[in-house]
């Protein structure tokens, strides 16, 4: 059969969402953050939230968050996205209000905010972007950059007696009263991808039905700032972040109801 | 013999030839292009389209998007 009779739009089984602008991303080749807002946007369109969705993106890489998902949109100070959220979603809690955060801003910066939001079970959703430096600053250590990285700051590796320990915010976040679905996920593989889709969808909804905080944690990639290939920098994440990050749910259940294990 | 057969479009203009789709590629398609598109990129294409099985993997882990899958029942 001759691909030109397979490529007919009746056969399109996948394509880009028109929640994506035409906007070229500025990220760089392979960088995860472009899979997570491609999820973010189909599951927006998918669930026809395009004028309920107001996205807070803070400092970091995915700034600029706005000119590729055709939403609402406020930028916030680093590491305040919670904060802002948290004014946003009072006034407007109709809205569906998400923050779309890095480690660095997240879990160092951010660490007040983030923990109070998640405390107080603020109705957003979190997706934590997960790569174990700070992208946009050059690939210096961030709070979440685990033992023996190398990184900017660290060129010998992180030393956990000089520089203390990374950081594990998605542990911390579950054990706060005011979370109701927390979870950390990936994005290396197709059906990485597919969980990881399914897990903000949960977020989503969970938000949508007022149970509290939901919490996204993306184990990521920074390719450039880890100073490899796109496909090599998946190895090494599959190889050294999952066995000090392991993927799955770490909480499952509502507002102020005791954290569940299954 | 497959009982569906797939097709792939690339947007090469979009392409940032990070190869994450040629490297999930559960049947060996894709492939970088030595040509380069205007940014300098090595564009991605299907280099053996006659084994794609429109399962859309690549278009799932495509960053940029640049993935369109077509799929039918043969
Ligand atoms: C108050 C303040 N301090 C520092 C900076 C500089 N800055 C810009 S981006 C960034 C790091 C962001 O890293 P991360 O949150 O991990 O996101 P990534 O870029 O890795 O996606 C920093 C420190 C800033 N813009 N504002
Ligand atoms: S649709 Fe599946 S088989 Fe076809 S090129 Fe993409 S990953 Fe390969
Ligand atoms: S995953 Fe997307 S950007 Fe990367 S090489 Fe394939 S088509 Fe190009």
């Amino acid at each position: 059969m001759d691909v030109k009779e397979i490529i007919k739009p009746e056969n399109q089984v996948y394509g880009k969402t028109e929640l994506l602008t035409d906007n070229v991303m500025h990220y760089c080749p392979g960088c995860t953050h472009g899979v997570v807002h491609k999820l973010m946007a189909e599951l927006i369109d998918e669930m026809g939230l395009q004028e309920k969705a107001i996205g807070v993106a803070p400092v970091g890489c995915a700034v600029f968050a706005y000119n590729y998902i055709d939403i609402d949109w406020q930028e916030a100070a680093h590491g305040r996205a919670p904060a802002v959220a948290t004014g946003i979603v009072r006034i407007n809690p109709e809205k569906f209000v998400f923050t779309y955060q890095g480690d660095g801003d997240l879990a160092s910066i951010g660490a007040a905010e983030i923990i109070h939001a998640c405390n107080r079970g603020e109705n957003i959703l979190v997706v934590f972007i997960n790569n174990g430096i700070y992208g946009m600053t050059g690939g210096q250590m961030a709070p979440t950059t685990i033992e023996r990285m190398v990184t900017s700051t660290t060129p010998c590796g992180r030393d956990t007696e000089l520089n203390g320990y990374p950081l594990k915010m998605t542990d911390l976040v579950a054990q706060l009263p005011g979370t109701s679905y927390v979870t950390r996920q990936s994005a290396q593989s197709a059906p990485a991808v597919r969980k990881c889709k399914r897990a903000l969808k949960k977020g989503i909804k969970n938000v949508l039905d007022k149970k509290g905080t939901s919490f996204v944690e993306v184990v990521s990639t920074c390719n450039s700032g880890w100073k490899m290939t796109p496909v090599k920098a998946n190895e090494w994440m599959e190889e050294n972040m999952f066995p000090f990050y392991p993927l799955g749910d770490m909480k499952d259940s509502e507002k102020d109801k005791p954290v569940s294990n299954n | 013999m497959a009982k569906v057969k797939g097709a792939v479009v690339v947007d090469i203009e979009a392409c940032k030839g990070c190869e994450l789709c040629v490297e999930t590629c559960p049947e060996d398609v894709l492939s970088l292009h030595k040509e380069v598109n205007s940014k300098g990129y090595h564009y991605a294409f299907m280099e053996n389209p006659d084994v794609c099985t429109g399962c859309a993997n690549c278009g799932v882990v495509c960053p940029d998007t640049c993935i369109t899958v077509y799929r039918v029942k043969v």
